[in-house]
């Protein structure tokens, strides 16, 4: 806490002592996304030579030193032009609903950007009707991955839904399989479990869920809670002691047959790990969610009070530019949220997702900010590891309600 | 006047900012925790972090929420996680400490050197710790393939990730079992004052003895604070953060007795040696006693330590591992992660109580024994 707080500190005496024609850009990208994140710089500063660009990055995994350097500036009264979020409700739940956050529907219409992005996108970063950040990338959550030879020799297929998965699990354990499943730590547990209730209630279902028309007392909910139960009982037993590259890294050595995860394992496999797409790797959407986009996002918005306002503006345009958006995507290994973006630019990987984005219904992910607040998602952490340990379907269920109720999800 | 002479005057000028500092930014600071514990700030996302917040005063919701409340499971496991840590924790290093202490009292050849190795562990952080043991108890590797390098199966036991628990209860026992336990000292304190021939603490004790334990039987086991009975036990995965802690601290511990050991004059030992004593029975019944205020220096230490011990485990298991969280894990993770900054004030309120429970005593009788001395 003590060097955040100095971080922090020194953070604010830079940009109080700032200059006009300056514009400070506070995001949690630096080693592998460093990169993608200064070819967005690079067109900004083609565009507005004059602006001194201060990359405030502040590093740490999914931006958590970031968020609470940020939340320190925000309420010292110091905010950077504009920050990094996840896109959606972890932006909406945390300063929007506190007002702390300028409305971007202007932007939106004058940059032609509601025509560019999907309409199911559009409606997971607004708000009473109003819409508060430009997605940058898109990631996709629910893809389940696995090893093509390793299938072959075991005789079985990836499976399609989230039964028959379990009828997989159990041929593979009966082959001397421990653990057919592989997951790690907590947040990959949520991630698996977003998938589940995904692929049980369906895509409709799981919005219903998130905008209170289903609650998760739902007989369908504890139903899927009990999948998920099953689910996990496939699975290793030292997942909370694994990163998820450690996970990863159990289906090419072939000690676990599948694991769910987000699209960035692409690029664990091909970059880091060398291996080809559909052979050293394979994938499918993750059981019961074909056609189904589970998407995630970084995002950046405009602060009440921002010091460079119209240099943040004209740095949200890039970001949500053609060009911007074509120069940062390749370099991070994700997506444009764009649909019109070029293709050719891509891997195999990011190529078959591109096309899915464009064709399939899309819904946000829980884990990675897009349909909750932070405040459930963290609290949320400790209803899965006890679900885990329990079992008890009715009590998760009857948990999760209370937190969706305490965070001002359902009634 | 005497009270104001030149050199009152220049003490007063002397430790006045510092006497204003700690008393806005240690005491002050607390009791602004503790009144934001008190409140409802966070409990509604919307107001958690708007420009000009609407606190309510709510009283003790909060802690009746963290030690009833349907959602708060994980503090209450913490709770208890906490409560054995810290026992194995001193047990641990007074342990070690004092094994080591005793073999380095005996002069063993390169002793400064031994000392050294034996208290480096100390001068790293608490992070530094937990990253390295955090490889070395990996489930695949570390420990685990010790037993290979002697030609056996590699071990599985999930020193960090493991969920199983044992000594598991019931918290709606608790009140049950905290007035048994209490009613058990009582008793053994009143036997003790009957002993000395102290009639009136013996009439006290033994009183309060009998309330508590007619509470527990008659009242006690029908107090439900929770709807289902929720277990709760020592998390294996605790062992491993247990061993680098006992790891880290008990050099100092060793430190401590070493000094202690050499204080002890050669006369004493001579003359329990002349009066028959062996070796086992000079240190029963000359040098463990001798030895005694310094274990209780160390426990003090050790379970404030212990107690809010929080950067170790975030490097070990990762803040979201329920097996192994602690307080102090919770109430960061409350407050910056979740926004609900009453209810984060009001776990680190209880953190604050029980080093209280520590401390303060420690304190007192040492500030009774300079008086004593002056």
């Amino acid at each position: 806490m003590k060097k955040v707080l100095l971080i922090a500190a020194a953070l604010a005496v830079t940009t109080s002592a700032s200059a006009a024609g300056k514009l400070e850009i506070f995001s949690w990208w630096s080693g592998d996304e460093g990169p993608a994140l200064e070819a967005l710089i690079k067109i900004y500063k083609a565009k507005y030579p004059s602006v001194t660009v201060d990359n405030a990055t502040v590093s740490g995994g999914a931006g958590t030193n970031a968020k609470a350097v940020l939340k320190t500036r925000m309420l010292g009264g110091t905010p950077p032009d504009s920050f990094q979020a996840h896109a959606g409700q972890e932006l909406i739940g945390t300063w929007v609903v506190a007002g702390r956050m300028e409305d971007l529907s202007g932007l939106f219409k004058s940059e032609g950007f509601d025509k560019v992005f999907p309409k199911d996108l559009i409606r997971l970063i607004s708000q009473g009707g109003k819409i508060w950040s430009v997605p940058v990338n898109v990631h996709r959550s629910n893809v389940m991955w696995y090893n093509p030879a390793k299938l072959k020799a075991w005789g079985v297929t990836a499976p399609k839904t989230w039964p028959e998965f379990i009828k997989t699990c159990s041929t593979l354990k009966a082959k001397g399989v421990a653990a057919p499943l592989v997951v790690g730590e907590n947040w990959t547990q949520q991630h698996l479990w977003e998938s589940v209730m995904i692929g049980t209630l369906g895509a409709q279902g799981w919005e219903n869920l998130w905008s209170g028309k289903m609650k998760f007392t739902d007989p369908r909910v504890v139903g899927a809670f009990t999948t998920f139960g099953k689910v996990m009982d496939c699975a290793n037993k030292d997942a909370s002691g694994l990163s998820w590259q450690q996970a990863s890294d159990r289906i090419i050595d072939g000690t676990s047959a599948f694991n769910v995860m987000g699209d960035w394992a692409a690029g664990y496999f091909t970059t880091t790990k060398k291996l080809a797409p559909n052979t050293g790797f394979g994938w499918a959407p993750a059981p019961g969610t074909t056609k189904t986009f589970v998407m995630l996002a970084d995002s950046f918005g405009l602060p009440k009070g921002a010091k460079d306002r119209t240099e943040a503006l004209n740095w949200l345009k890039v970001l949500g530019s053609k060009a911007g958006q074509d120069a940062f995507n390749p370099l991070k290994g994700s997506i444009a949220a764009r649909t019109d973006s070029d293709l050719s630019k891509y891997n195999t990987y990011s190529q078959s997702a591109a096309r899915d984005w464009k064709s399939n219904k899309i819904v946000g992910s829980l884990v990675h900010g897009a349909v909750a607040p932070e405040s459930f998602t963290s609290a949320f952490g400790a209803v899965i590891d006890q679900f885990v340990a329990s079992k008890n379907s009715a009590a998760a269920a009857a948990a999760a309600q209370q937190l969706a109720v305490r965070a001002g999800i359902s009634k | 006047m005497k009270g104001l002479s030149k050199d009152r005057l220049w003490s007063i000028a002397v430790l006045a900012p510092s006497i204003i500092l700690i008393a806005v930014f240690v005491y002050g600071f607390i009791a602004r925790s503790v009144y934001v514990s008190m409140t409802d700030w966070g409990n509604d996302p919307a107001q958690a972090l708007a420009l000009d917040p609407i606190i309510r005063w709510v009283g003790l919701a909060n802690y009746q929420e963290l030690f009833s409340g349907f959602l708060q499971g994980r503090f209450r496991q913490e709770m208890i996680s906490t409560i054995f840590f810290t026992i194995f924790f001193i047990l641990g290093c007074l342990g070690l400490g004092l094994g080591l202490a005793l073999i380095l009292d005996r002069n063993p050849k390169g002793e400064g050197l031994w000392r050294t190795i034996f208290l480096f562990p100390m001068s790293l952080s608490f992070i530094v710790t937990g990253t390295i043991w955090r490889w070395m108890l990996q489930p695949q590797g570390g420990l685990n393939q010790a037993p290979t390098l002697f030609g056996a199966q590699p071990g599985t036991f999930g020193w960090l990730s493991s969920s199983d628990a044992i000594l598991k209860f019931d918290w709606n026992k608790l009140p049950l079992l905290t007035a048994s336990v209490v009613g058990v000292v009582l008793i053994v304190m009143a036997v003790r004052a009957a002993r000395s021939g102290d009639r009136t603490r013996t009439l006290v004790a033994a009183v309060c003895a009998a309330i508590l334990i007619v509470w527990a039987l008659l009242i006690g086991p029908n107090v439900k604070m929770l709807p289902a009975p929720e277990l709760h036990g020592f998390n294996l995965a605790l062992i491993g953060i247990i061993i680098a802690a006992v790891w880290q601290m008990s050099g100092y511990t060793m430190a401590l007795y070493l000094a202690g050991l050499r204080g002890i004059p050669e006369e004493l030992r001579e003359a329990a040696k002349v009066d028959g004593a062996n070796d086992l029975g000079l240190y029963r019944h000359v040098i463990f006693p001798l030895l005694a205020p310094i274990s209780l220096s160390a426990m003090i230490v050790l379970g404030h330590i212990s107690l809010k011990i929080f950067d170790l485990v975030y490097a070990m298991a990762g803040p979201d591992n329920l097996a192994t969280s602690v307080p102090a894990l919770n109430m960061y993770l409350t407050s910056f992660r979740q926004n609900q900054f009453s209810l984060g004030a009001a776990i680190g309120t209880i953190l604050l109580i029980l080093v209280a429970f520590v401390i303060v005593p420690y304190l007192a009788s040492q500030f009774r024994q300079e008086d004593g001395h002056a």
